[in-house]
């Protein structure tokens, strides 16, 4: 099997090494701050472009669900070697189910083999837009992979689970997302960038794909994580299961 | 089932993963935002070159300095990503941008090793000088190289009695039977020894002054050409630094780079673009220490409060953010200034120069103050900023000359005093 058509959908997130402040009113975090590609996605991108250069896909296509600014994201993955870019155009706040039906609809106008996504974006680690987006294709997926090879008409995956590796074959088409050890994604050239600007660059809305973006899920309350107190020493098991039970409530 | 490696951020696996605990607000808030008047694509520029540098340079710079040691594998892998002739043609394989661009990509670079970005942006101005004035033969078998980073240059111009009086060089170069024959030493030279190619420049005829100069490709393992001891400096530790020897060192025709007697317009004219390197990369070193002091000061309690409540810690880093601003602004402009071919580039290029080198070493200092005991410890990255950035105000014409170059604007030349070279 040869010429796969590969689509990467990639998320404009908050830069992974920004502080986040949550806002007063505890109903969201201060997004004026420093925004890069989801790392995940990154690394999807780096992995279809190594198909690519493999012989094993023919075509990356980069595609990305957000507001105007979602388009530097597209660029970049267009400086990687990306193909060609999709720009799904919304100032809305999408959610995974959303995402996902977005994506069905573009994958049935591009028409891949495979989809590859990054495992969860950095900003609300859902980690479910890729699973979703396999059910509503109907198609096989294997999730947290950290070795793709391409035997006949499968992918041949290596998946990070707790308990280890779990080896599974997807017959294409395909859904994967990607686990941090994949690859390490490459830095894009400056020429590569220069000539990403030449590079197809479509604009779609919800509205053209034909699906309702309207949110099923309200975020009740947005609070950063306690701070950290001091360990403490126990006596006994019996100690030990009362303060896990009463004390830090996790039991 | 519940997964905990799902349910754990993933924000926290990655910086576990890479390493590095930033917290870059400097760069990423919208006041003194180094981002600000780019266009998307310097942008693009700014944030792979930014990456590079926090990934490749940053982590190896303290160990780079303290090992004196000079990373060749890490600036080979620049080339592949066309740091190696940012400002030259593509015809050779140059990058094809300019001068802004390269003063954006210096930058960023420098804020993971001032003194590694130095060997490249040096580099960056042999580059230019072989690609605008070299013949075709010559620039199609080093170009390339060159813009690839496979081979690297040095600039020859500074000798043991010549420095600020650059057109008192007395290195001889006599014609004959299709060679120059070279005689004389080069002092100072940065990347000496380790370096394939050097940019000499020379004396061709018997006129003393800068018109008898001409310039020079001498290529390592070239016999006669020899190097000295590597010099023992404040700082640039991650590159060698040793006199440069001619003895009778044959160097074939076809090297001459532009014509005799053009070697000192051809110095000159490159260090106007060189300036803005230097100055580039003072910028960096200033951002990176700014930003490990912002960081500081928020972790670091004396009198039972983080040091940034405090006003004088406050004030200082607004003084330093702004001086940081406004150094980044008069670089930058001067470089469109020389992207459009001002005749007015030369002199606001050596403004930059002043104000960069000066403010940014400065911004080091005040720094290096904030993070009180700890910034005169080598653990601590800002000592080594300084160290770095202490020679931006003496290589590329000292700031001394630098007033000079700008003073002519102003006043004429005083009768006795020696011409400043043009």
């Amino acid at each position: 099997m040869s010429s796969l058509k590969v689509l990467v959908p990639i998320k404009r997130v908050i830069d992974y090494t920004v502080k986040i402040r949550v806002l007063p009113g505890g109903k969201g975090v201060d997004t004026n701050v420093k925004h890069a590609m989801n790392p995940f996605d990154e690394i999807a991108i780096e992995a279809a472009v190594q198909l690519k250069e493999a012989k094993k896909a023919s075509e990356v296509i980069a595609v990305s669900v957000g507001g105007a600014k979602s388009v530097e994201t597209l660029r970049t993955a267009l400086a990687m070697g990306a193909d060609k870019a999709v720009h799904v155009e919304t100032d809305a706040d999408v959610q995974p189910l959303e995402v996902a039906k977005l994506l069905r609809a573009v994958a049935d106008k591009e028409q891949p083999q495979v989809v590859i996504l990054g495992k969860q974006a950095i900003d609300d680690d859902s980690a479910q837009t890729g699973q979703m987006l396999a059910g509503l294709l109907g198609w096989s997926q294997a999730t947290f992979a950290s070795k793709i090879e391409v035997e006949g008409d499968s992918l041949k995956v290596t998946r990070e689970i707790d308990g280890g590796l779990e080896t599974v074959r997807a017959k294409v088409p395909a859904v994967l997302t990607t686990d941090l050890r994949l690859n390490t994604p490459r830095f894009a050239t400056l020429p590569n960038i220069m000539k990403a600007k030449k590079k197809p660059l479509a604009k779609l809305t919800p509205k053209d794909l034909g699906v309702d973006i309207t949110p099923r899920l309200e975020i009740l309350e947005v609070a950063e994580p306690p701070k950290r107190s001091g360990g403490r020493k126990v006596e006994s098991v019996d100690d030990l299961i009362d303060k896990l039970k009463n004390e830090a409530k996790v039991i | 089932m519940f997964s905990i490696r799902a349910a754990s951020t993933a924000r926290e696996a990655l910086r576990g993963a890479i390493g590095r605990n930033q917290v870059r607000l400097f760069g990423s808030s919208e006041v003194v935002n180094w981002s600000h008047g780019l266009t998307d694509e310097q942008i693009e520029y700014q944030s792979m070159a930014k990456k590079f540098a926090d990934a490749e340079f940053a982590p190896n710079m303290r160990a780079w300095d303290q090992t004196e040691l000079s990373p060749q594998e890490t600036i080979r892998k620049a080339g592949g990503l066309g740091f190696g002739a940012i400002y030259c043609s593509p015809a050779f394989g140059g990058t094809g941008l300019g001068h802004l661009d390269a003063s954006i990509i210096f930058e960023a670079l420098a804020t993971g090793c001032v003194s590694t970005t130095a060997l490249l942006y040096l580099h960056n101005m042999c580059a230019w000088v072989l690609d605008n004035f070299g013949k075709q033969p010559l620039k199609e078998r080093i170009l390339p190289e060159m813009a690839s980073l496979q081979k690297m240059a040095s600039y020859c111009l500074t000798e043991p009695n010549s420095g600020s009086d650059a057109a008192s060089i007395t290195t001889k170069a006599v014609k004959r039977d299709g060679y120059y024959i070279l005689n004389g030493s080069k002092a100072f030279i940065s990347g000496a020894g380790d370096n394939e190619l050097y940019f000499v420049f020379a004396r061709t005829s018997g006129h003393l002054g800068w018109r008898g100069i001409s310039c020079f490709l001498v290529e390592k393992g070239t016999p006669g050409l020899s190097f000295g001891a590597k010099e023992k400096k404040m700082g640039w530790n991650s590159q060698s630094t040793r006199a440069v020897i001619f003895e009778d060192c044959a160097v074939p025709e076809g090297n001459l780079i532009g014509e005799e007697g053009r070697g000192f317009l051809i110095a000159m004219s490159a260090l106007t673009g060189g300036r803005l390197n230097v100055s580039s990369a003072s910028l960096g070193g200033a951002q990176a220490a700014i930003d490990a002091s912002f960081s500081h000061v928020q972790n670091r309690k004396q009198f039972g409060v983080p040091l940034s409540h405090f006003q004088n810690t406050q004030f200082r880093l607004v003084d330093m953010a702004a001086a940081l601003h406004s150094a980044r602004l008069v670089v930058r402009s001067a470089a469109d200034s020389l992207d459009k071919k001002e005749p007015s580039a030369k002199t606001y290029s050596a403004i930059a120069k002043i104000v960069a080198t000066e403010r940014c070493y400065e911004i080091c200092d005040q720094a290096l103050q904030l993070f009180g005991g700890y910034g005169y410890l080598k653990d601590y990255p800002v000592e080594q900023y300084l160290r770095d950035l202490r020679v931006h105000r003496i290589l590329g014409g000292t700031n001394e000359v630098m007033r000079g170059i700008v003073a002519k604007e102003f006043f004429e030349p005083a009768p006795v005093q020696a011409k400043v070279p043009a």
